[in-house]
């Protein structure tokens, strides 16, 4: 195995954003090591002028200057509020993900990573990206919160049990760089860590097709669904009884799913939400807590909460996803043998 | 016995000094308590407002009737309350703020008794979290709903211990306003005791509508 | 000098005072004077500081070595949960407001008490069953969750002793409240007659502030806990997701308490450093009001910023925006202090004792921890250093090179008051310089380590770090024993250093016009004030020196 290659300080971000990251953090090391210069130079400067025994002119001292401290207050009010807007700034672009990302599940639990592929291949506390490539994690927790760190992209994000949050970097060099676990999980926290390789796009395609035997290598590009992936969650829409109204052919009135990912979706009570990862999972689980503008309270629909796996439900997910571009052709016909897996509501 | 004559304890200049202090000092201690409350009230609003349905649901399987008696029982106590501190004024009154005390401290234990039976019934009926949660008729969200009454039963206990308390200290200034002792301070503490009482009614004023009511 | 002219000099009437007027031990059990319970805060917390560093010491070790070789990870987990827990709850909240505040703060205004000295006595046994509680948790194998013991994790999957850990953090909680309540009420009420809020001395302001954040934050942690005691007793779901609970729910009630409990440690801290500069610079503090009020804008400010400690969690950006731009404006008020601080130095006429050297300490600690806030409160940056040894390194500037500093300026300074002895200003120079060189070895490799990325709460990390970790453990050794020392000289002044006038530094304030130490009920003639305070122009500046007794 080819030795890790370490970050080390202020140097080698390997991520758009951390490049970024790494600028805000010098700005602020520039204007801490001013302040912390000036302070220092003034007490220093004081001790050995104005000591007791030292003879120094102390004519004029003045004990208090209302246009010194506003004059003080307001500049350093001014050099706050700019050292957080530049790091806000950075901030939303770590918080949202290009629309061209390559999506990968990430599920934590103590105390080890899971990561899926989205050709369905797993990792278990290993990922591999392509460089270049902008990469969205899709991340829950099957027990406790974890934290999912990787310093040298400079990014992390709380992985949380019984919802998804999401980080996305692009890498900008190829090599290894370390995952943390950065939340407190229990005994052992501190081995639950990983390695992320970042490959050249032919290296990541050659590892991808050489899927160890157990696993089906399964073509198909990044940030796409392959042929067979896509029959996977498919069936899983229609055993999950979804088909039952949500096609446009049904005679139950229900929100149209396709393309409804990543869009914003005005709501009954006049908000708008965007159609994310999050949004489609608790519409699932809890269909009343977010309802489209024009459809009843309470929802028709039976609430999912505990009756799917969270591989059931990434698959409803993802397939979700898969039809942002309309349904495909055979899909609006619902099949003779799907039963819904739930009675109908009544009205 | 005029003010300025009253002994005062003796880090206090006169008793009209002391009397803010304590004034202000019970405020303060109840300004605590209205956070200590609040704390779990904004828990119980977040779910509510993330479970409207379940709560609503949850709320209905309540008796409000039950709790518009212990409300009645407890505005009730906080008249008599009323009566007592406007005893505490001389020697003289002694017997008549002894009998009201006793009065409020009564109906401060028969609403912790009415609450132990409505607990009772609660139990009965499966809607107690942990240690009988089969409710007769199911919930179309149990999750959701059981969470409903862990609130209901964290809040109300919480209430209660407020009351028990109340009721202990009460019983204590009944000893000793019975016995010779009953001086300045004691009668200065009444009255401050007073305003906690009123405190612990209003605290139920509020819970009474949230958790009854608006279901 | 003949052996009879001693025997027939008539020795002069003992004079009482607060410790000698009654030796039984009831009164030293039921004590209802502010100063007998502030000492015996003082005893009390001096022992929890150490309990608290005894895991500090072996987490220090078993960071020497990149593998957990020293102790499992399960051990480490709860020992670096003791140390947070000992060391925030019992040591640093109560620290300075329950010693210096209790014993000083009637005696500043000109009281013969506090309002309320039963509830006094009562704060002190609240908080002593609240140690044992959390002692007894330590009997049972102490605790695994981190003291922010975040939801599930803590009562869910935690096999570890909560309840009485949650329980004696609980009813500890209220010792704060009684205190919070107990200052408020004798500042507002119990000033003698000139003392206006104008004239108040600033320590006196920075009690104000804290208390304020006691009786407002501490019921929030208070009924935290107990709803988390519930979860964890009864398996219900409270904050736990699997049962419909909302576990950032938990993380935004914790953190409304516990970020202003930082406050807490740092606003008396930054009370007693305005009265140390102005004492030993023989100087009117520069800006009273700017100091004076500062203490109280970061009180309040300080209650809207705790996202910032989730910036993370998974809260909306925009939730995370709005905190972020208040963190960075309660850096402000502190800032001001700090300016103001250097310039009552300005023009001065310094006199370097320990006490002042434990100030210019703070005031150099504070600043960087300070600034280095300011990166926490920077979200992109923040997002890479969160749950790193820069917020380590961060919050122990505030804490150890803050708080801690302030604490040990001001038991040098007011030690003469409090028991009538002077301290070694030898020693005293040499653990000051001791403290501040091992605190910053210790403590500057962490802002390293933080952003090559070495997360915090770990028993074994990557080899690389190693160096910086041998550096940090050699400074910890020395910081512990520049705390050591004082441990040995205080006790040491008590029978060998000479006795302390009433006023061994020339001192402005009403404490220094009492005996050291004080009588029973704190002065003799209750004072009167008639001018503005740290009125150094007119203490006569050409006197030769300080008096040494």
């Amino acid at each position: 195995m080819n030795l890790p290659q370490i970050p080390y300080f202020l140097s080698h971000s390997a991520s758009v954003t951390g490049e970024r990251v790494d600028f805000v953090f010098g700005l602020l090391i520039v204007f801490a090591t001013t302040i912390i210069v000036i302070v220092l130079a003034m007490v220093l400067f004081c001790v050995t002028k104005y000591h007791r025994h030292r003879h120094a002119n102390r004519e004029g001292a003045i004990d208090h200057s209302t246009k010194l401290e506003m004059f003080f207050a307001t500049v350093l009010t001014v050099i706050a509020l700019t050292l957080f807007a530049w790091a806000a700034d950075v901030y939303a672009d770590i918080s949202r993900p290009p629309a061209d990302t390559m999506n990968i599940y990430v599920v934590g639990k103590q105390w080890m990573w899971k990561l899926h592929q989205p050709n369905g291949r797993e990792e278990i506390n290993a990922l591999h990206v392509p460089v270049g490539q902008a990469v969205k994690l899709i991340m829950t927790s099957q027990d406790v919160i974890h934290d999912f760190y990787v310093p040298a992209f400079r990014v992390k994000q709380d992985v949380l049990p019984d919802r998804y949050t999401t980080m996305w970097f692009t890498a900008t060099k190829t090599g290894t760089y370390r995952i943390h676990c950065a939340q407190y999980c229990g005994t052992d926290h501190a081995a639950m860590i990983g390695w992320v390789y970042v490959m050249t796009q032919p290296d990541y395609q050659k590892w991808l097709d050489a899927a160890p035997a157990n696993q089906p290598a399964i073509a198909g590009t990044p940030g796409t669904v392959g042929a067979p992936m896509a029959t996977q969650l498919r069936s899983t829409f229609n055993a999950m009884g979804c088909i039952a109204c949500h096609v446009p052919t049904s005679s139950v009135r229900a929100p149209r799913l396709d393309g409804i990912y990543g869009q914003a979706v005005k709501l009954q009570n006049g908000q708008t939400v965007a159609a994310d990862e999050e949004y489609i999972r608790e519409s699932i689980l809890f269909p009343n807590a977010k309802i489209s503008a024009g459809y009843p309270q309470p929802s028709l629909m039976p609430s999912y909460n505990g009756q799917l796996s969270e591989q059931q439900l990434r698959d409803l997910v993802d397939f979700v996803k898969s039809i942002r571009n309309g349904w495909p052709a055979d899909a609006t016909t619902q099949p003779a043998s799907a039963e819904p897996a739930k009675d109908e509501p009544k009205p | 016995m005029s003010e300025a004559e009253m002994p005062v304890s003796m880090q206090f200049d006169d008793a009209a000094q002391e009397h803010e202090a304590a004034t202000l000092g019970m405020w303060t201690f109840l300004a605590t308590e209205i956070l200590f409350f609040g704390g779990v009230l904004m828990a119980f609003t977040v779910y509510r407002r993330l479970y409207p349905e379940a709560f609503s649901q949850a709320g209905h399987r309540l008796y409000p009737w039950i709790g518009t008696a212990n409300t009645g029982v407890l505005l009730f106590s906080s008249f008599t309350m009323a009566l007592a501190v406007h005893e505490v004024e001389g020697l003289a009154r002694r017997n008549r703020l002894v009998r009201y005390l006793i009065l409020t401290a009564l109906l401060g234990a028969t609403f912790i008794g009415v609450k132990a039976i409505e607990y009772y019934i609660d139990y009965r009926e499966g809607l107690m979290p942990h240690f009988n949660f089969h409710p007769v008729e199911p919930f179309e969200h149990p999750i959701q709903s059981q969470l409903f009454f862990v609130f209901y039963f964290f809040l109300t206990m919480l209430h209660a211990t407020h009351m028990i308390i109340g009721i202990v200290i009460m019983l204590f200034y009944v000893g000793r306003t019975r016995r010779a002792d009953y001086a300045h301070d004691l009668r200065l503490k009444i009255e401050m005791f007073g305003l906690y009482w009123h405190f612990v009614d209003i605290i139920w004023i509020f819970l009474f509508p949230i958790l009854y009511l608006i279901a | 000098m003949s052996e009879l002219q001693k025997t027939i000099e008539p020795s002069p009437p003992r004079r009482l005072n607060y410790i000698n007027h009654d030796w039984s031990v009831a009164s030293w059990l039921w004590p209802k004077d502010h100063k007998r319970i502030g000492v015996m805060y003082l005893v009390t917390i001096t022992f929890l500081f150490f309990l608290g560093s005894m895991p500090a010491i072996l987490i220090r070790l078993e960071l020497l070595t990149p593998k957990a070789h020293l102790v499992t990870h399960d051990i480490y987990n709860r020992l670096f949960t003791m140390h947070g827990v000992t060391m925030v709850f019992f040591f640093l909240i109560p620290s300075i407001p329950t010693t210096f505040g209790n014993i000083l703060l009637p005696m500043m205004i000109g009281a013969r008490d506090l309002a309320f000295p039963k509830l006094n006595l009562a704060s002190y046994y609240v908080f002593l069953i609240g140690a044992i509680l959390a002692m007894v948790s330590l009997v049972y194998g102490g605790v695994d969750t981190g003291w922010t013991f975040y939801t599930p994790y803590s009562t869910t999957f935690s096999n570890s002793a909560m309840t009485p850990m949650i329980f004696g953090i609980f009813i500890a909680g209220f010792s704060s409240i009684f205190t919070g309540i107990n200052f408020i009420v004798t500042i507002h009420t119990m000033r003698c007659p000139g003392m206006y809020w104008s004239r108040l001395p600033l320590f006196v302001w920075s009690l104000y502030a804290t208390s304020l954040i006691f009786i407002l934050g501490t019921p929030v942690l208070a009924i935290t806990l107990l709803l988390l005691a519930a979860e964890h007793a009864f398996g219900v779901g409270i904050f736990n997701p699997a049962l419909g609970g909302d576990p950032l729910l938990y993380q935004h009630l914790f953190w409304f308490y516990s970020h202003p409990a930082v406050y807490i440690m740092i606003l008396p801290g930054m009370g007693v450093v305005s009265e140390l500069i102005a004492t030993f610079s023989r100087k009117r503090i520069f800006g009273y009001h700017f100091v004076a009020y500062s203490s109280v804008a970061i009180a309040i400010l300080g209650f809207l910023v705790w996202g910032h400690h989730m910036f993370v969690s998974g809260q909306s950006m925009y939730a995370g925006m709005v905190f972020s731009v208040l963190s960075f404006l309660v850096a402000v008020p502190s800032a001001i202090k700090v300016f103001n601080w250097t310039l009552t130095l300005y023009k001065g006429s310094l006199v370097l004792k320990t006490p002042l050297l434990y100030a210019l300490g703070f005031i150099g600690l504070f600043t960087i921890g300070g600034l280095t806030g300011l990166f926490l409160a920077a979200m992109g940056v923040d997002v890479h250093v969160h749950d790193t040894y820069f917020v380590i390194a961060h919050f122990h500037y505030i804490m150890v090179g803050g708080a801690m500093m302030a604490y040990l300026g001001a038991m040098h300074y007011w030690w003469p008051k409090i028991t009538g002895r002077m301290y070694p200003e030898g020693w005293g120079v040499f653990s000051a310089v001791l403290v501040f060189f091992g605190f910053n070895l210790t403590f500057f490799p962490q802002f390293v380590l933080g952003y090559m990325g070495m997360v915090r709460r770990v028993a074994e990390y990557d080899a690389h770090f190693q160096v910086l970790n041998v550096l940090s453990t050699a400074g910890a050794s020395i910081l512990g024993v520049g705390y050591l020392l004082p441990l040995g000289y205080f006790f040491w002044s008590l029978r060998w250093e000479p006795k302390a006038g009433p006023n061994p530094w020339n001192a402005t304030g009403l404490e220094w016009q009492s005996p050291s130490p004080p009588p029973e009920l704190n002065f003799e003639v209750m004072p009167t004030v008639n001018g503005p305070p740290y009125d150094y122009d007119t203490v006569a500046l050409h006197e030769e020196g300080i008096k040494h007794v």
